[in-house]
């Protein structure tokens, strides 16, 4: 966990923060769904799509596990990264307009992997009880994210060959 | 500045329905992203924003926002943004260009705008490449950067942006890194409050035409030492440095340019009279 990463000091805060990670997560997949469909790759924006919705659920899991809470608001005042970025959020600068669903899978699997640690340095760390309990269900749910993300690897593989070498529109001063 | 406390807004609520046409990778999407987080960290709503540019794919900006925006003329978007502040004092104006747009074509208009020191935030998305156009040199590109539209390179010593910005008169400069937008934002906050003209270089990787720089991801690290308010002193910094410490370099305290105070007109025919050729 980064040095500016926000803290948990309550049930609360955690809530927030839980939603922001999700939050992020969304607004990070939908925009790479958006770049593939502006390039035309319509494998990827599915692919994007899904992660986007799947982010979206375990989003509102979290908004509804607060009850009347307005977890939005608060995330708003305490789920803040100042230096890095929230450890779901996918990669924007490793997208490629050529990658294929097994890239978009790995760049989850990272994100995922990179909340699971998050959670578990978080509990770790958590003196409140009921922080505590709520950071060990959020480590077994991103647990399951990472397991769900290599069980998708595996049904898909890289492209046979790698990626295509030829790129049919390549770049005039690299020609 | 012109910033002012409002209803709170979310970086969302800065972002238009028209989808960005970047690649895939380019830094410019970190950019955007840092853009909405600034002016919702500033409270400024967007109706008190405008963002204006110049030509290139970093000058597609405002498009892809929900505030004012003018997508102007190659390199003259200084020139109309310096209109627009000291006409709409009120506005939060933050210009936005790139490498070619904002240090060739408009060069000139860079350095007057320093010297002018009018309310303004620049930001240049600095990849060192004319992307939009397929990979000519800008003048920031590496003298021995070899590509097929250069072969061997273009052999000319590449402009230091920081430096000139320094020495023209910039009140506030500042570097930053587009795959850090948390830690950009912070930055263009920073330079929309200090007041007189702002400078902030974003480097922003171009992943089609320079993808050797997906690894500036590696390179970037924070300036080593605080921002200083002696001009001289940040030029001797940034002449030196490795071209990749990130932070505010420089802030200095020239007050902002003010217009000389006109007579207001509030008659019909002397509005007439001015309209007369």
């Amino acid at each position: 966990m980064s040095a500016d990463a926000p803290r948990a000091a309550s049930l609360v805060d955690l809530y927030a923060i839980a939603y922001q990670i999700e939050a992020d997560a969304v607004e990070r997949y939908t925009m790479l769904a958006d770049q593939m469909e502006m390039h035309n790759n319509p494998a990827l924006v599915d692919v994007f799509r899904d992660l986007a919705r799947a982010e979206g659920i375990h989003r509102d899991q979290i908004c509804r596990m607060a009850g009347d809470f307005d977890v939005a608001a608060h995330a708003h005042k305490v789920a803040r990264w100042r230096i890095g970025e929230s450890p779901e959020s996918a990669d924007l600068g490793a997208a490629q307009y050529l990658m294929t669903p097994h890239d978009a899978l790995q760049m989850a699997l990272a994100a995922e992997q990179r909340a699971l640690e998050f959670f578990r340095e978080l509990l770790g760390n958590a003196v409140d009880a009921d922080v505590r309990h709520l950071a060990a269900e959020l480590v077994e749910e991103e647990t399951g994210h990472v397991a769900l993300c290599h069980r998708l690897l595996l049904r898909y593989p890289p492209p046979a060959g790698g990626r295509p070498a030829g790129d049919p529109d390549p770049p005039a001063s690299q020609a | 500045m012109s910033a002012t406390l409002a209803p709170a807004c979310r970086p969302a609520d800065y972002r238009s329905a028209v989808k960005p046409i970047w690649c895939p990778g380019c830094g410019d999407y970190h950019v955007l992203m840092a853009f909405t987080r600034a002016f919702a960290e500033l409270g400024v709503r967007p109706e008190q924003v405008a963002v204006v540019s110049g030509i290139g794919c970093s000058s597609r900006i405002p498009a892809y926002m929900n505030c004012y925006g003018f997508h102007g003329v190659h390199g003259r978007s200084l020139a109309v943004a310096a209109g627009l502040k000291i006409v709409r004092p009120d506005l939060t104006v933050v210009v936005a260009s790139g490498d070619g747009d904002g240090y060739s074509i408009g060069g000139n208009h860079f350095l007057h705008a320093c010297r002018r020191n009018v309310d303004l935030t620049y930001v240049v998305m600095d990849n060192h490449i004319y992307g939009m156009t397929k990979g000519q040199p800008s003048p920031t590109t590496e003298p021995d950067f070899d590509t097929a539209l250069a072969p061997g390179g273009t052999g000319v010593r590449p402009f230091h942006p920081l430096v000139i910005a320094l020495a023209s008169g910039a009140n506030f400069v500042a570097r930053a890194f587009s795959g850090n937008p948390a830690e950009t934002a912070g930055i263009l906050v920073e330079a929309v409050r200090h007041p007189g003209f702002s400078f902030v270089e974003v480097l922003s990787p171009c992943v089609t035409y320079r993808p050797d720089q997906r690894a500036w991801k590696d390179r970037v690290h924070r300036a080593p030492v605080d921002a200083t308010d002696d001009a001289a002193r940040a030029a001797r910094r940034v002449m030196t440095d490795d071209g990749f410490n990130l932070g505010v370099l420089y802030r200095g305290n020239r007050p902002p340019y003010a217009p000389p105070a006109g007579k207001a007109i509030t008659d019909l025919a002397e509005l007439e009279r001015e309209f007369e050729l």
